[in-house]
């Protein structure tokens, strides 16, 4: 079978039904990922479907990326070749959740928000905090690999997913892991397709572990005049006994960003009031527990604040933090509605490393005449947005040599920088993935036996994967 | 083994480091399962490059190599069951580096896994994977099969804190995973390579977070005159949202066996108790503390007892964490298994594997990790009996096919290795099994890396087929395992 042009939508008509084959380009404007427009979408509604769909595209030595809630498609290189989006919106059900073992089994597809409404009536939830939360999918929250705040308690997706059903580039529906706690049996391949973009495979099934809400949230912040001072806050909590949720360093542009409209768009609960006044820095962590636990963690913190030289802090409970929270969560909306031009960047350091390295963002943006907003997770993780007034020549260019300082002191510092979002026309100018690391043939491997013919997201991933 | 191969690989590591004497190499022909396979030599590498040397060695002349840490596995992850080199990691067993601000540590694969926590308790830390065999398994060991314990309940398992490694791949390149700071750019090899067998690497170096030890520790000792109320128990405390740090149950029998060994205050007329350790704030404990105890009362606990101090929760956790060699002390030979189940599955599995005992004829202890579903139910044997040996098995796997029936897993921290390999087509169709045996064959392509392990001979891919009998019915194989007394589980 050859497929022309004209013809690919009539067989994905075949697979899924005429009214899930698109092909108007109306349509297709919503897949696009920079210039790149696919040339048809298919819409499966199973698993079975989306093996089929993977299948007939390989046989056709056609590309496709698969997508949920299309919020994340921005992230990464654009793909090299496009022919067909793959949206798995319809794989939208829940296919078990057993509250009593904290297992939940969920198509890929299925919104977040969905579901937190569902776990919720159990008193249960998932740490996945992740930003674009109101559209964003299962699937798409795990093949981005976006982070969350709450990863300073519960860890990251790796360490709560149990087991996946993926198809592979060859258009084999395959799994691995289970849906129980605890399971060693056979390869971790699901570790793999979180934050692949969908290089290695299109996930279809994620297993998940669940968590029982934490127990009346509270929100402490503190201010200080430096990042010195929220730093030496986060260590002294590091060294102490207690066990926040979240842990958040705030750069001052952060704060007023925060205080914006365009936040309140993106995220409209109010923000505590007189939390954000001035040009501070700011730590602002979770903690949960009852009414003893409570007052201890809140003088502990009240006494280690004071140790570091805190302006001012303060205390939320639930109602009153929850625009805060939010806002947070939301750090890559937020500020990509900041600035048309727009560059987010994530840094992975030692902690110990993060005051030099969220000076060398400060030079770099000084440097290049660039505002930026930065987000910093006290488990050693920085988001880094660098906020042009506009988007042109002049912007790139400040933006590019900005992003190459920051790359360079990350790596110094033995850390790792990517370049998740920034304005499409810009990508190939920067080192989205940052620089290659010494196991990338390694990868290369791992691209070559589960998508031996590149149909899968081709170029998106680190190294041109 | 050819006198050429013994050659090279004695001018490679020095004579003294290479070993192929019939007694040097029984010592190696069994770990902590019940299988045995002698390799043909046996080497003690210092360095990555050695290893990187050794396996050189073997692509060279097509010899099989295999990875040991400490020999405690229970799958049988670190026999030769092809022969062949195995790499002994004991003597790369330096801690490489700890660095108490980041919370991490780089060891080499040999070093003990109590040692690590010992080495940084002096701040307040620990490596929190802690394996019942945590004073003698190595760390390298726990990469490798992706070690649990009692305490992963709320820590995680191995792969949760393992952050980078350091490999020699079979194609004898030296290659790093990861990184010690979170989220290194590309796929995740590091978790791939956590919990492979030995099939896919040879680690040589591990970067690990270390956990803040808690401020503060309640155990509590729940004594039920019935299993039912025991697993009810269970069931109830994670229905509440309750996490203790470790939820343990010992049934009367264990409990019986236990007491007489190591004395640990356990009441030896009751059907089971469950060992309880919550954890965090002072505050937090006391109060996870008093509505565990409320649980168990509500669940007709005859009597709960919280551990008064230091001392007498080292002594429960004794008991605990010797069990089995206690069990030693019963039975020439005793088959421990893994199967993992929905905690909510929890009464009707111990139920069903009473009654599969008593049918069988067998006695089955079970002592297990009650707060995650995952199982080790103990059948006693006489291996020095082929057909009773083989009861036995037939017995594991009926417990292990209620398991799958339950919508769990064949293993839960111990490993596949040559053990199970036969039982991976109950979860994984012919189709996943391809895959995954690809993926292998990818990174070890000439097989050479830990032959024989985690999937089921090609020839009977896809069906069950009869266990060949291990132990040999070498009456003076099976005398010397009976006499091991290795911490295990």
């Amino acid at each position: 079978m050859t497929i022309t042009p004209s013809s690919l939508a009539r067989h994905l008509a075949d697979i899924c039904g005429s009214a899930h084959a698109v092909e108007d380009p109306a349509q297709l404007a919503c897949y696009q990922i920079g210039e790149s427009r696919p040339r048809a979408a298919a819409r499966p509604a199973s698993s079975e479907e989306t093996a089929e769909i993977v299948k007939l595209a390989a046989a056709e030595g056609l590309a496709l990326v698969a997508c949920g809630a299309r919020s994340k498609l921005g992230m990464g290189m654009p793909p090299r070749r496009y022919d067909l989006a793959l949206d798995l919106a319809r794989l939208n059900r829940v296919i078990a959740y057993d509250p009593g073992d904290l297992t939940l089994s969920v198509e890929a597809g299925i919104p977040l928000s969905l579901l937190s409404g569902e776990l919720h009536k159990h008193s249960q939830f998932l740490p996945l905090a992740v930003p674009f939360f109101r559209s964003a999918t299962a699937g798409g929250s795990v093949a981005s690999g976006v982070d969350t705040p709450l990863r300073q308690f519960y860890g990251t997706a790796r360490d709560y997913i149990l087991g996946m059903d993926f198809i592979t580039g060859s258009g084999v529906l395959t799994k691995s892991g289970g849906r129980v706690v605890k399971n060693v049996t056979g390869y971790d391949l699901h570790k793999l397709m979180i934050g692949a973009t969908g290089t290695l495979g299109v996930i279809t099934k994620i297993n998940f572990r669940t968590f029982p809400l934490a127990l009346e949230p509270r929100m402490f912040a503190a201010s200080f005049a430096d990042a010195a001072g929220a730093l030496a806050l986060r260590n002294l909590i590091a060294d102490s006994a207690l066990r926040p949720l979240t842990l958040d360093i705030l750069s001052p542009v952060t704060a007023q960003v925060f205080s914006g409209n365009g936040a309140a768009q993106i995220e409209p609960g109010p923000l505590p009031s007189g939390l954000f006044p001035d040009s501070s820095w700011h730590l602002v962590a979770q903690f949960a527990g009852n009414e003893t636990v409570r007052r201890r963690n809140e003088s502990e913190l009240e006494r280690m604040a004071h140790e570091a030289r805190a302006a001012r802090v303060a205390n939320f409970a639930m109602d009153e933090m929850e625009g805060l929270a939010g806002r947070i969560r939301e750090f890559v909306p937020i500020a990509l509605g900041n600035s048309p031009a727009t560059t987010i960047i994530k840094i992975g350091v030692l902690p110990s490393r993060m005051d030099e390295m969220l000076a060398s963002c400060e030079r770099a943006a000084r440097d290049n005449n660039l505002r930026w907003a930065g987000v910093a997770r006290g488990v050693g993780i920085i988001l880094a947005a660098l906020l042009p007034d506009e988007l042109n020549e002049d912007s790139a260019r400040r933006v590019r040599r900005a992003t190459e300082q920051i790359a360079e002191s990350a790596a110094t510092l033995g850390g790792s920088m990517t370049v998740p979002w920034s304005p499409a026309a810009w990508k190939s100018q920067l080192k989205v993935w940052g620089i290659d690391r010494e196991d990338f043939a390694q990868m290369k491997k791992l691209k070559t036996f589960f998508d031996p013919q590149g149909t899968l997201s081709p170029g998106r991933f680190a190294g041109g994967l | 083994m050819d006198s050429r191969i013994l050659q090279e690989l004695k001018s490679l590591l020095g004579p003294g480091n290479v070993r192929h004497a019939r007694e040097d190499l029984l010592l190696y022909e069994y770990d902590g399962s019940v299988e045995i396979a002698r390799p043909d030599c046996v080497v003690f590498p210092q360095t990555t490059a050695e290893v990187a040397g050794i396996v050189g060695v073997a692509r060279r002349t097509g010899t099989p190599i295999v990875g040991r840490g400490a020999g405690t596995g229970l799958s049988g992850g670190a026999l030769a069951r092809e022969g062949g080199i195995v790499i002994v990691f004991s003597r790369m067993n330096r801690i490489l580096g700890i660095d108490i601000p980041n919370q991490r540590a780089t060891v080499q694969p040999g070093v003990v896994n109590a040692d690590l926590s010992a080495a940084v308790a002096h701040a307040k830390l620990h490596f929190a994977p802690d394996p019942s065999s945590q004073r003698a398994c190595t760390i390298g060991g726990n990469v490798a099969e992706n070690s649990g314990g009692p305490h992963t309940l709320a820590y995680g398992v191995t792969t949760n804190h393992v952050l980078a490694l350091e490999a020699v791949l079979p194609t004898g390149e030296i290659c790093r995973f990861g990184s010690a700071a979170l989220d290194a750019t590309g796929y995740d090899l590091t978790g791939l390579m956590t919990g492979s067998e030995g099939t896919l690497a040879l680690v040589t170096e591990i970067t690990v977070k270390l956990t803040r030890l808690p401020e503060s520790v309640k155990t509590l000792l729940a004594i039920f005159n019935s299993v039912d109320d025991a697993t009810e128990t269970v069931v109830d405390i994670t229905a509440r949202g309750i996490t203790p740090a470790a939820c343990e149950m010992l049934d009367g029998w264990t409990l019986r066996a236990v007491e007489s060994y190591v004395h640990a205050g356990f009441p030896v007329d009751s059907a089971a108790v469950l060992l309880i350790d919550v954890d965090g704030l002072r505050e937090a404990a006391e109060s996870q503390a008093a509505e565990v105890a409320e649980v168990c009362a509500r669940h007709h606990a005859r009597e709960v007892r919280v551990a008064r101090d230091e001392r007498e929760r080292a002594l429960l956790w004794k008991g605990r964490k010797n069990a089995f060699g206690a069990v030693g002390r019963l039975s020439t030979t005793y088959y421990v298994q893994d199967g993992v189940i929905p905690r909510t599955k929890l009464p009707q599995t111990l139920r069903f594997i009473g009654a599969v005992g008593k049918k069988n004829g067998f006695e089955i202890g079970n002592i297990f990790h009650a707060g995650d579903g995952n199982l080790h139910p103990i059948i006693l044997f006489d291996a020095r009996d082929p057909e009773e040996f083989r009861r036995a098995v037939a017995t594991a796997d009926e417990i292990i096919g209620y398991c799958i029936e339950m919508g769990g897993s064949i293993t839960g921290e111990h490993g596949v290795g040559m053990e199970k390999d036969r039982l991976m087509p109950l979860l994984f169709s012919p189709s996943d099994l391809e895959i995954m045996r690809g993926l292998r064959d990818t990174f070890n392509p000439g097989g050479l890396l830990n032959p024989g392990k985690v999937f089921p001979s090609k020839k009977g891919c896809g069906e069950i087929h009869a266990r060949p009998l291990p132990l040999g019915g070498n009456a003076a194989d099976a005398e010397m395992k009976r006499t091991t007394d290795l911490p295990r589980a």
